[in-house]
């Protein structure tokens, strides 16, 4: 405590009332005013992105949501969104898909199952994953996983599986949705897993030796403890995990080669809302089409929106209900 | 076998091999999962590490890159390091205070209403893609006047103000009420216990926090694409024109056609890794530091 300069001296200073009030009065307005820019920044983000887009909202309206387009020829320009909707949906759903069960293990291991050796380095490097930049993972993305996949992955899906239009003709070079996919997989993947390691960890002890004592298996004490008394925050970790891949740009623009149009087939390229504004960053051909993509950034902003106020609302709803259920449960 | 609960189906000692089974399988998948999410890791710092390090010498760091006719094997990415350490800087120097003293209005003065209201302002401030930040301070700074460092400092304090706010409310909270009552019940007036007591015994948590967001957004590509990529090969360290960054310089450098520019992309991804991890080490020391000295203050 010797920094905190509490020295009689300080404490004897007299303080008339109109200097306490002035001090406790700019401090409180100074912060303040800081709480308020912080809060304005976010309403001026949202002017700002719709008042950018507003000459291609007036111009295309809601059809450009669902319009499969990007036609920047000057004279018959058209544009938008179709395609990349379907590409973002596709790449953020099925890399969601695939890093749910993953990080559920992973938090699992880490609350449960390490042992005490392991559970802290472990830890440390699921976090250092989600430190590592997106850039360096879209570096690796094109010249290490993207050949790999190209190579062995994607012609032993096609032969087992081809059938399935979505494991269609293998892409030649690297670049395809289905690389995109793996990418984001692996940056969501320990986002998520952080979370739900908390979650677990939360859970109270009692509960869970209570289950062991019950004679459940580990497993069994998980799913009829751990996962009903987790789960609200667990949709909450999976809704930010999927707005993370919904909003990632830069590893995605990467890997995923670009591309107007819808296919069925993974192994082609295309491109997300994200990874087309990125692709974009070197000029536009015409004003129209940097106003739309600006309404590319509006529609993943009202989606970052609904994503992050639907999680904080699960998050809340879960922590009311369940006080009143463990209440209810001491009572029984 | 109801998600609501233990049934006494599941607990009944029936058939205990098959639920031993059924124990041992989903423990190795945990031990599995917890596998791959490891060798993601070694996999990309592997690869990077053996890539970059055959191309990591002075001249990476010394040189400019060179262009066209004089292009010679001797070329580096000079300007792309001067420009990320001003950019960082100024994003920190504009973060930092902002995000200090909104953290000290939600925990030290602000009623729980607009406490309420600004931290979920911050939650979705930090959930708004960087991208989109990016295109936003191109609406507001870019339109009209051309690129500048200065932009892209503006869309990386953007996404570090959340962070710093958010670490500091947390350390906020740890300083002991009976510390703030003590200095209070001695007359010491509020803004000064705010300022002298309490904001003091949080610097450990304060640098911590501000630390693993400079490492978050020394990284950042996003933001800067469209605020401070378009840049010459000379090494500036004027704001007011637009910069180079390494993460800049590498995503372009990766999409080159020539194979030395993907030689120089690997070596400066070396760069910035092993500077992330060398913050992200030293915050989490300072944080353990930082914990002990709280506790036993107590």
């Amino acid at each position: 405590m010797s920094s905190a300069e509490l020295t009689p001296e300080v404490a004897r200073r007299p303080f008339t009332g109109r200097r306490v009030r002035f001090g406790d009065l700019s401090l409180q307005v100074v912060a303040g005013l800081a709480a308020a820019g912080a809060t304005v920044l976010v309403a001026l983000i949202a002017w700002k992105i719709v008042d950018g887009a507003s000459p291609s909202i007036s111009k295309f309206g809601l059809h450009f949501i669902t319009r499969v387009a990007w036609n920047p020829v000057v004279g018959r320009e058209v544009f938008g969104a179709g395609s990349f909707l379907f590409g973002t949906a596709v790449t953020s759903l099925v890399a969601l898909a695939l890093a749910t069960p993953l990080a559920i293990g992973v938090a699992l291991f880490l609350s449960e199952l390490a042992p005490r050796f392991l559970r802290g380095p472990v830890t440390s490097l699921v976090e250092t994953l989600a430190a590592v930049p997106s850039v360096v993972i879209g570096l690796w993305g094109i010249y290490v996983l993207g050949p790999i996949l190209a190579r062995h992955v994607e012609p032993a899906l096609h032969d087992a599986l081809g059938f399935l239009p979505i494991f269609g003709t293998p892409s030649s070079a690297g670049p395809s949705i289905f690389t995109a996919i793996v990418v984001l997989t692996m940056m969501i993947l320990p986002i998520v897993a952080s979370i739900m390691r908390e979650l677990f960890i939360s859970v109270p002890r009692e509960l869970k030796e209570g289950a062991l004592a019950l004679g459940t298996t580990r497993w069994e004490m998980v799913r009829g403890v751990v996962f009903p008394y987790a789960r609200g925050g667990m949709a909450a970790a999976l809704i930010l995990g999927l707005g993370r891949a919904v909003g990632e740009a830069i590893a995605v623009t990467q890997v995923i080669g670009g591309g107007v149009g819808i296919h069925a087939n993974l192994f082609n390229t295309g491109d997300t809302l994200a990874s087309k504004i990125a692709a974009s960053y070197q000029g536009a051909a015409t004003n129209l089409e940097i106003h739309s993509l600006i309404y590319l950034a509006l529609i993943l902003l009202v989606f970052s929106l609904v994503a992050n106020l639907s999680a904080q609302w699960v998050v809340r709803r879960v922590a009311r209900r369940q006080g009143i259920g463990l209440n209810r449960g001491g009572l029984g | 076998m109801s998600a609501h609960g233990i049934t006494q189906a599941d607990v009944r000692a029936v058939n205990l091999p098959r639920r031993r089974v059924v124990n041992r399988t989903m423990e190795l998948l945990a031990w599995l999962a917890a596998l791959v999410a490891v060798a993601f890791l070694f996999l990309i710092v592997w690869s990077v590490a053996r890539k970059g390090a055959s191309q990591l010498n002075l001249d990476l760091l010394t040189k400019t890159p060179s262009v066209g006719f004089f292009a010679s094997g001797k070329s580096g990415i000079a300007n792309a390091f001067a420009g990320s350490l001003v950019i960082v800087a100024l994003a920190t120097a504009m973060a930092l205070p902002v995000g200090i003293l909104v953290a000290i209005y939600l925990s030290e003065f602000a009623p729980a209403a607009i406490r309420n209201t600004v931290s979920i302002a911050l939650d979705v401030l930090n959930g708004i893609p960087a991208i989109v930040i990016g295109i936003f301070v191109y609406g507001l700074l870019v339109l009209g006047h051309g690129q500048s460092g200065l932009a892209g400092a503006f869309a990386l304090a953007c996404i570090m103000l959340p962070l710093v706010a958010r670490a500091t409310m947390e350390v906020l909270a740890l300083v002991p009420s009976s510390l703030r009552e003590a200095s209070l019940g001695l007359g010491v007036p509020r803004w000064r216990t705010t300022l002298s007591i309490v904001l003091p015994q949080t610097i450990g948590g304060v640098v911590t926090g501000t630390v693993l967001a400079v490492a978050r957004v020394a990284g950042e590509t996003a933001p800067l694409l469209f605020t401070s990529s378009i840049v010459g090969s000379k090494v500036s360290w004027n704001p007011l024109h637009a910069l180079q960054t390494i993460p800049v310089a590498i995503f372009e450098l990766s999409d080159s056609a020539d194979p030395a520019d993907h030689a120089r992309a690997w070596a400066a991804a070396l760069v910035l890794l092993l500077f992330i991890l060398a913050t992200s080490l030293a915050a989490r020391w300072l944080a353990t530091r930082q914990r002990r000295r709280l506790s036993t203050s107590r």
